[in-house]
């Protein structure tokens, strides 16, 4: 079987904006695939154009294998989960849920709205309307409104966005479940670039309008193609032309040790950060750099002349 | 008194002195009896309430609310799609709103005059269908409760578009876009979901166009002819031609606490938290 979703050469144009210029993709069946980018890189319009709230100017969207491109919304077998849930104010939890099953005549609804219920884990909170649910409780009702049309892709737009830091990273680990246990593909949109590399089994990193860099968490994080990739995904020490993750480096106070690459420098300042302690660095070189370092390695102080260590294979260099 | 209670008192001088005053006149001319040169005079009584059950009389507000309620009703079939309308279009919505208030530029007195001229039978419409041959005799068209019915629902339109644009432009995009997204067609998209959130325009709207329907003296008179007496012509004939003061605010009194039930019904009944 081939991919469940493909774009095709995607170009979405405004009127005087190319929101997406040119845009080729495949998303295997099954998986939870990111796109991640800065807010304008064309993220969500992609989103719009697969769910068909807008039309493609050019190129194609397939869905199992067939172009869809002219196809409404409600012809499509994709659902949308929107960034304000978009829940209906006039309905309770169980008759958002019902609302497409209705829509499509599916029989035996009783019984599937009440496992999509106990799916999302609200069971006995059914008969509430979205404005008696907590944040969370509201986004569970729209997953579960979503789910249980049983997409070929579920479309999240920015699901966590509007949920408290704390909720949010607990749902990252109950999206990622959830997407296991009913193996449908999920297709996120997010500018988190943690929320991508914790939750997806791929992803695309987005930038004006195109698709930089496509790949597994681990594969666009430590290989990154671009010097955007490599400075939207995590915090980068350029020396020299040459890109080192603080988390990459040590810091030590005198010459040697283990690392091949070493540099002098002296401590402008650190940052307590409860987990780990973030030293900054004037290298001799002149560049300002951030090392991040455990705790218990910590303790220096502005002043100190230290020596700042990496292994070649950290490096990242783009033409 | 603190200064924010002072903002209103000039509004309270208003109500008090052109509202409630009047009022309170109307409510004791109500009990009292007509004069012989049409003044009013005592005794105290309940008569002219008693005279309001007269089936002649019950009749006639059975008709203003027939009439009103209709006019209502073709008032909201006309401007639910026109405000879905305005309030989807991507531009040029000021332009329309602009064009829905245009008619409030022009006296209501001679708008009404100019439906006589368009319906009379040497009108426009008349003498356009017989030079075209569509028909040989005039029709009918002046004179009777369906002229009437026109002219209130022409005159009341705008009052129906305006709250339910307003609710309209407020409703979240994303509802819309959602119950596609759940495989609702356009037409189960409008009942499902744009119809029930915009209730709240919607019952605006219908008393705004109800309430002066139900009063309405002046298209009935012009338009029916005399022909369709609605309660608002019995009022007006009381105090007019008729010169009984007491019995013509009795009316008055009387249709105030009809509607004041109703309306206090059927809010009770629609204002269910919602959102």
């Amino acid at each position: 079987m081939g991919p469940i979703l493909e774009l095709r050469k995607l170009v979405k144009h405004f009127p005087g904006q190319r929101a997406v210029a040119d845009i080729s993709l495949s998303i295997p069946r099954g998986s939870f695939f990111s796109l991640v980018g800065p807010s304008g890189c064309g993220k969500t319009t992609t989103l719009r154009l697969i769910a068909g709230f807008e039309e493609p100017t050019s190129g194609d969207v397939l869905l199992n294998g067939e172009i869809v491109n002219r196809r409404k919304p409600y012809e499509r077998n994709v659902s949308t989960v929107f960034q304000s849930y978009a829940l209906f104010p006039h309905l309770s939890a169980r008759e958002n849920i019902e609302f497409g099953l209705k829509r499509h005549g599916a029989p035996d609804i009783g019984r599937r709205v009440n496992q999509a219920l106990e799916l999302v884990n609200l069971t006995g909170k059914e008969s509430r309307r979205p404005a008696q649910l907590s944040g969370g409780e509201r986004q569970r009702v729209a997953l579960a409104r979503s789910l249980v049309l049983q997409p070929d892709v579920l479309l999240l737009d920015e699901p966590l966005a509007a949920l408290d830091p704390k909720l949010r990273k607990q749902m990252r680990l109950e999206l990622k479940a959830m997407q296991r246990r009913v193996g449908i593909t999920f297709l996120l949109v997010t500018h988190d670039q943690e929320e991508a590399l914790s939750m997806s089994d791929q992803l695309a990193v987005m930038n004006e309008g195109k698709v930089e860099q496509v790949g597994s968490p681990e594969d666009v994080y430590l290989r990154p193609r671009s010097r955007f990739v490599a400075g939207f995904l995590g915090a980068v020490n350029w020396i020299g032309g040459i890109g080192v993750r603080p988390e990459a480096m040590t810091v030590a106070r005198s010459p040697g040790g283990e690392r091949s690459r070493q540099s002098p420098g002296v401590i402008t300042g650190s940052t307590f950060l409860g987990d780990c302690v973030q030293v900054q660095v004037r290298l001799s070189g002149g560049e300002d750099i951030v090392v991040q370092v455990s705790r218990a390695s910590a303790g220096f102080a502005a002043g100190d002349a230290v020596h700042i260590g990496w292994d070649p294979g950290d490096e990242m260099s783009f033409a | 008194m603190n200064l924010r209670s002072w903002f209103l008192f000039p509004a309270r001088l208003w109500m008090a002195a052109f509202f409630a005053a009047p009022f309170a006149i109307v409510l004791a001319y109500s009990f009292l009896a007509r004069g012989p040169l049409g003044g009013v005079e005592q005794p105290w009584a309940l008569e002219n309430y008693r005279r309001l059950f007269d089936p002649l009389y019950l009749e006639i507000l059975l008709r203003s609310f027939l009439v009103a309620g209709a006019a209502t009703a073709v008032c909201l079939v006309l401007a639910f799609p026109a405000a879905l309308f305005i309030a989807r279009a991507s531009r040029h919505k000021n332009l329309y709103l602009q064009l829905v208030m245009l008619p409030f530029w022009t006296s209501f007195l001679v708008r009404t005059y100019a439906w006589i001229f368009l319906l009379r039978e040497t009108g426009l419409i008349n003498t356009a269908l017989q030079a075209v041959g569509i028909i040989h005799t005039p029709l009918p068209l002046l004179y009777n409760t369906g002229a009437v019915l026109l002219g209130l629902v022409y005159g009341y339109l705008p009052f129906m578009v305006l709250p339910i644009y307003a609710t309209l432009e407020r409703l979240d995009p994303s509802l819309v876009e959602a119950a596609a997204d759940l495989g609702a067609r356009p037409v189960s998209t409008v009942f499902r979901v744009i119809l029930p959130l915009t209730k709240p325009g919607i019952v605006a709207g219908s008393i705004l166009v109800f309430i002066p329907c139900l009063g309405a003296y002046l298209t009935p008179d012009l338009l029916g002819g005399g022909r369709t007496v609605l309660v608002g012509n019995l009022v007006q004939n009381q105090f007019t031609s008729a010169r009984d003061w007491p019995f013509g605010s009795a009316v008055s009194i009387g249709l105030m606490a009809v509607v004041t039930v109703c309306l206090w019904v059927f809010l009770r009944r629609e204002s269910e938290p919602l959102a």
